[in-house]
């Protein structure tokens, strides 16, 4: 699928501030699973790209300067191919370092006994069925709702409040998967989608011996597609956010963002 | 605790004849009173406090600051004594380093099955951030601490590395200072190899692993600040070097380059030599709630723009699940038997292992495997039924997060106490750095345990300190051992 992203952040400040830094996972990986075909990443006075220890392809970017806005705009194309969901394991990232747990995903007794069900079934063949109804469980007990979590909630929290959205998923997903002593990842990303409230995305791939990383989406009950794109992964939500930062001074933040991912038809490639 | 087995006294061997290496200092020391000791011993005291040497102690009320205790007696070793010693501590250093630099690369050591690849990816010191990155000079344990203990006349065992940030340096260089004013009628005597040149050549390993391309590069010591309990070591080994000492906030990242501020204007930053855990480096890459990091500062590394210093992610080395494996570590990168041996360690992971340390607890000693400072540890035969039994507790519940080892008689050193001189049992930290090659100034710090029998010598348990001289063999320059990369 062919697929043109726009996508932008702007933040105004009531009160300016004196400095800021950020760290944008904003390009997308470079995965079998797709091909950039263009893109570009523009706004921030200073925009360095570097690569994480995760393979993300990401900027730094700073301002010096006394500030009361600032904007991020990321535009592109990209190619995807449907994978079936599954990435060979080619990515340079051993899978059992994904065995750790984080202050995010760290189960606790609630979400062991939701994950313990699953062990018996979780063998050879049985693996990629048994996750996928795993998944279908825990959308069954977390409800999706925008607004009801915010980037600090972590698996245990969504789970016992039985709300959340895709992130508090995805971080469930990978507690129950450590529980199971599977390898499991969190991955951020843009889904096109009819949902525009899950443009900017959040899934989880679990790696299955003998198949490679295999992708699940709790909050749409299935693996990954074209519709996918894959920005950045990591242990969590902390290791793979599109946009963290942190500025001196400022106060009073108004974010809004704009974000489309459209279907390009295969015509427009012969009209380029 | 005691030792139940007589302790081999450095001073007197085991059949109370004179060793060679104090013969000098023997002689000197009958000659003396112990009124003038004592004396020397109070003006000790007051050198120390004037020049500002303490150390927090954590859990100690509010963080109070106290001198460690110093020893007017030192700890000799002879030259051959030492070459042996500093062979070992650079041999191991040298393997330390090539690990480093193999775990976060190709991973060679995890496909030859040399250690258990689960024990290092799943370890919370292994850091992802360092995946793929090419540091300079491949040298990540730039500053190390090796911890040796001595058993008898000639076997020396290593207890455990400091990989990370080790401190103690500046008791090492404060002691001998110290000695040199109370005692110069002894430096007259005798040819104690000099140790004043580490801030000289910690400066020179750390400009040597400056980014590529940086001819001048500026060199800073970045410190959490004066509440940290080693504040006097940052602020003094700056000073001896001659650079600044910065915290996280006096530092800016800017077009993914280090600047420093100055009243003159920002200032580029070349190489950090940083006193402060990884997780408090940058707050966007690491701990969030980290108010003393640089946000930016793991992009800077990355690209190469600015070298920190030890590496981060240097922690899987000094791991004491990863301990038991730098022989074979030594073995598989160097191709050479480790001139230093391990503390023979049973691994509680292991069922067999475990079975045998629950079924021993009285007589092993237990350590955390993430510990550092002597706490969280059981030495059995000074524990309690009590203690014994909440261990063995702490141990059944999470076998997998200790380790346990015999318990080592470690060798004794005549030592000022209350009651005059009597033997107290002390280890060995030589301070061991790497840049253009790996080097160890002649010595390091000894540590000894004041109280009588007690094996505890981390200066945040109450031990103490002594100076330790390295005796240069006439005509020969000795000590100065150097391995060469």
């Amino acid at each position: 699928m062919r697929l043109r992203i726009r996508h932008e952040t702007r933040y105004r400040l009531a009160e300016p501030a004196r400095r800021a830094v950020q760290y944008l996972r904003l390009t997308p990986r470079q995965d079998r699973c797709q091909r950039v075909l263009s893109w570009s990443v523009s706004g921030p006075p200073s925009l360095v790209p570097w690569t994480d220890g995760f393979g993300n392809r990401a900027h730094v970017a700073s301002e010096v300067e006394a500030h009361d806005a600032l904007t991020i705009l990321v535009e592109g194309e990209i190619e995807t191919n449907d994978t079936w969901g599954i990435l060979p394991l080619d990515d340079g990232l051993p899978p059992p370092m994904f065995l750790r747990p984080t202050p995010l995903t760290l189960a606790d007794d609630a979400i062991r006994d939701l994950a313990k069900p699953f062990a018996a079934s979780c063998v050879g063949t049985g693996t990629v069925p048994t996750l996928h109804q795993m998944t279908g469980a825990i959308a069954e007990r977390v409800v999706y709702a925008t607004g009801s979590t915010d980037v600090t909630s972590t698996a245990a929290e969504a789970l016992a409040s039985g709300k959340g959205v895709c992130q508090d998923h995805a971080h469930l997903f990978i507690a129950c998967c450590r529980v199971l002593g599977l390898p499991a990842r969190y991955v951020s990303g843009y889904l096109h989608s009819e949902r525009s409230e899950m443009a900017s995305h959040a899934w989880a791939e679990a790696f299955v011996e003998g198949l490679g990383w295999v992708s699940f989406d709790p909050a749409n009950c299935q693996s990954a597609t074209d519709a996918y794109v894959r920005l950045a992964v990591g242990f969590d939500y902390a290791g793979a956010a599109p946009v963290v930062g942190l500025r001196s001074g400022g106060k009073g933040e108004d974010l809004s963002v704009d974000l489309s991912v459209e279907q390009v038809q295969s015509q427009s490639q012969s009209q380029q | 605790m005691s030792g139940k087995k007589s302790a081999f006294d450095e001073m007197h061997g085991k059949g109370g004849k004179m060793r060679p290496p104090y013969a000098d200092y023997s002689n000197w020391l009958h000659a003396m009173s112990i009124d003038e000791l004592d004396r020397r011993h109070k003006s000790a005291d007051s050198i120390f406090r004037r020049s500002g040497i303490t150390f927090n102690v954590y859990g100690a009320e509010g963080g109070v600051e106290r001198l460690i205790p110093f020893d007017i007696v030192p700890r000799i070793l002879a030259a051959a004594e030492w070459d042996k010693v500093a062979l070992g501590v650079c041999q191991r250093v040298r393997a330390l380093n090539a690990f480093l630099d193999d775990v976060y690369n190709d991973q060679n050591i995890l496909r030859a099955g040399i250690i258990p690849a689960d024990l290092v990816l799943t370890n919370e010191a292994f850091c992802p951030q360092m995946l793929g990155m090419k540091v300079p000079k491949r040298v990540y344990a730039h500053v190390a601490g090796i911890d040796v203990v001595r058993v008898d006349e000639d076997t020396f065992y290593v207890l455990e590395d400091n990989a990370r940030t080790p401190s103690g340096v500046s008791y090492m260089l404060e002691n001998r200072q110290a000695m040199m004013r109370l005692f110069p009628e002894l430096f007259a005597s005798q040819r104690v190899a000099p140790v004043n040149h580490y801030p000289e050549l910690l400066l020179e390993t750390l400009r040597a692993v400056a980014p590529g391309g940086v001819d001048e590069p500026k060199v800073v010591l970045m410190t959490p600040g004066q509440y940290n309990s080693a504040y006097f070591e940052h602020a003094f080994l700056a000073q001896e070097m001659g650079i600044d000492l910065v915290e996280g906030s006096d530092l800016y990242v800017d077009d993914a380059t280090v600047y420093m501020r100055t009243t003159k204007g920002p200032r580029r930053v070349d190489v950090i030599y940083r006193r402060i855990d990884d997780d408090f480096l940058d707050p966007l890459a690491f701990n969030p709630g980290s108010m003393l990091g640089v946000p930016g500062l793991l992009a800077a590394y990355r690209l190469g723009k600015v070298t920190i210093c030890n590496a981060v992610g240097g922690g899987v080395a000094d791991d004491k699940s990863v301990y038991v494996y730098v022989p074979d570590f030594i073995r598989f990168y160097l191709g050479e038997e480790p001139i230093l041996s391990n503390v023979p360690t049973w691994q509680l992971r292991k069922p067999d292992d475990l079975a045998y340390a629950l079924a021993h607890l009285p007589e092993l000693v237990v350590k955390e495997v993430h510990g550092s400072g002597g706490y969280g540890m059981l030495v059995g035969p000074a524990a309690s039924k009590a203690e014994l039994a909440e261990f063995k507790a702490k141990i059944k519940s999470s076998p997998e997060s200790f380790i346990a080892q015999p318990t080592l008689s470690l060798s004794t050193v005549p030592t000022f106490v209350d009651k005059g001189i009597a033997p107290r049992h002390v280890d060995l930290r030589p301070y061991v750095l790497t840049g253009r090659e790996t080097v160890v100034v002649p010595g390091g710090l000894t540590r000894v345990a004041m109280r009588e029998g007690s094996l505890v010598v981390n200066s945040s348990q109450g031990g103490g300190t002594k100076d330790t001289w390295v005796l240069e063999d006439a005509g020969k320059e000795a000590g100065h051992a150097r391995a060469r990369r």
